[in-house]
């Protein structure tokens, strides 16, 4: 008998979901949209931070260094290090209060912006961590010949170095981007109008959390499984041995021995 | 004879390890010079002294009469001029064949893309790898891969070409390829410095044989004097073993 309830119980949640979400869909899709704009351009922006906050970090001072790059790249740990245990150190939620109502006065901005900037400078953060180990992770002796063939140590690092760091990392920077979908959930509590806070907005207008919540975790399994395919299908892409020939090329054939 | 290198009083340690103590040597245009020696003899380090991969503790290199080590001196601009084949290859594994031997003459001679891709083209076909231009190094073999890294080397058109052991990490089948290779540069005239166990390869190619141990150079010569008659004990145990 119990059972039997139950089941009803859930035939009834599961119904009354579709019809939130059916009555409901224009709202959710708005947060969907606002989600994965400022997922997708956080992670975006946070991996260029992360690239020359990593990419920095990484270049080791030399002895032939003049004194002021010597003085720079002591600086530039420093600050770095201090800017990467900040922002790994916090929650984004308590970063997002903070700096949107700090710089408010200043800025007079507006949620999204805010929202878009948070998650850039909190994602650079773990990226300039992601970007320096990829940057350890590349054989020493790619920097060895680039550097015998007179290769500057930037020319190094942005021809040689950091295409394979990238490549190497690529994993570890989708998973940012995936957990910026879910993460940006927080930031709610700066009134962003993403999925979080749309669902909060329906489930409050028609007192049925449950069944709103259910539909909001549905999206976003859908958005996140659907995100990780596509890495996958990069990933493997990025890992196939490479065989396409320009047009220009001057031989027609690789005739492997 | 006119002298591309001098070194004088070259030493190096790495902490308390002395690997240079107070090297003497020097090499002149067209000279192909074997540097032999047991393991930790200190003939990698001189090598990769000469094109500053390692900076020494005290001495000087001249190059064409200018003291390499001195703070003025444009480290990239000396690499440059200086070629180096590895042991374990290093091709730039983001590139293809092609493009390993082109970034170098774009972003550091400044040359353009046109003349960059002949020159490429020409050094691939000079070492048999032309048909593979568009390969990755990945899909490469040994052989296949230094002799590619002695196209890249030779497109930056290096008055001295350094080779640190090209053939050790190669299996027996492929040596062969890689020296007959650097055999044709070696008749062409260019300079070179190979630090080698290819005994035949010294004995046959090279113009000036230098036997290093224990981080001095022992003894130096013609192939022909240090393999029949070499002068010093140390010499004469160093070559039985490799000679039988």
């Amino acid at each position: 008998m119990n059972l039997l309830l139950s089941a009803a119980a859930s035939d009834n949640l599961l119904l009354q979901a579709v019809n939130i979400f059916i009555k409901y869909k224009s709202l959710f899709w708005y947060g969907v949209k606002i989600t994965l704009l400022i997922s997708l351009t956080g992670t975006v922006i946070g991996l260029l931070v992360g690239l020359v906050v990593g990419g920095l970090r990484a270049m080791e001072i030399e002895p032939r260094d003049p004194a002021p790059v010597k003085l720079f790249k002591k600086l530039w740990a420093v600050l770095s290090t201090i800017y990467v245990e900040f922002f790994r150190g916090t929650p984004m939620i308590v970063q997002a209060v903070f700096m949107y109502y700090g710089l408010k006065p200043m800025l007079h901005w507006e949620p999204i912006p805010a929202a878009i900037f948070i998650i850039s400078i909190n994602t650079g953060s773990y990226m300039a961590e992601i970007i320096r180990a990829g940057i350890q992770s590349v054989d020493k002796g790619q920097i060895e010949a680039a550097r015998s063939i007179g290769m500057t140590s930037i020319q190094t690092m942005r021809y040689v170095v950091m295409p394979q760091a990238i490549k190497n990392s690529f994993p570890s920077i989708g998973n940012e981007f995936v957990v910026n979908i879910k993460d940006s959930s927080v930031l709610n509590a700066i009134s962003v109008t993403e999925l979080y806070f749309q669902s909060n907005s329906i489930a409050g207008s028609i007192f049925k959390f449950k069944e709103t919540f259910l539909v909001t975790c549905f999206i976003y399994l859908i958005l996140t499984f659907t995100t990780t395919r596509i890495l996958y299908y990069i990933e493997k892409r990025l890992r196939m041995p490479r065989s396409s020939f320009p047009a220009s090329q001057t031989v027609n054939e690789v005739n492997h021995l | 004879m006119e002298n591309i290198i001098t070194i004088k009083n070259l030493k190096k340690s790495f902490g308390s390890l002395d690997v240079l103590r107070d090297v003497q040597f020097s090499v002149g245009k067209n000279e192909v010079i074997t540097l032999i020696g047991s393991s930790g003899s200190g003939k990698s380090t001189l090598l990769r002294c000469i094109n500053l991969l390692e900076v020494p503790d005290s001495g000087e290199i001249l190059f064409h009469e200018q003291n390499i080590l001195e703070g003025s001196i444009d480290v990239n601009k000396h690499r440059s001029a200086v070629g180096m084949v590895f042991q374990s290859f290093n091709l730039f594994s983001n590139m293809t064949v092609l493009n390993n031997c082109m970034i170098g003459q774009l972003k550091v001679l400044g040359r353009d893309k046109e003349s960059s891709q002949k020159k490429a083209m020409d050094f691939l076909t000079k070492v048999g790898m032309d048909k593979f231009a568009h390969s990755y190094p990945d899909q490469l073999s040994g052989g296949q891969k230094q002799r590619v890294a002695i196209a890249r080397a030779l497109c930056m058109d290096p008055e001295v070409l350094l080779f640190d052991e090209p053939t050790s990490a190669l299996d027996p089948e492929m040596v062969g390829d890689v020296l007959d290779v650097m055999k044709t540069l070696a008749n062409e005239g260019l300079t070179m410095i190979v630090v080698t166990h290819e005994m035949g390869f010294a004995r046959d190619v090279s113009t000036r044989v230098v036997f290093m141990d224990k981080g001095v150079i022992v003894e130096e010569g013609p192939p022909s004097q240090i393999f029949t008659n070499p002068q010093q004990p140390r010499t004469k145990e160093f070559l039985s073993r490799y000679l039988g």
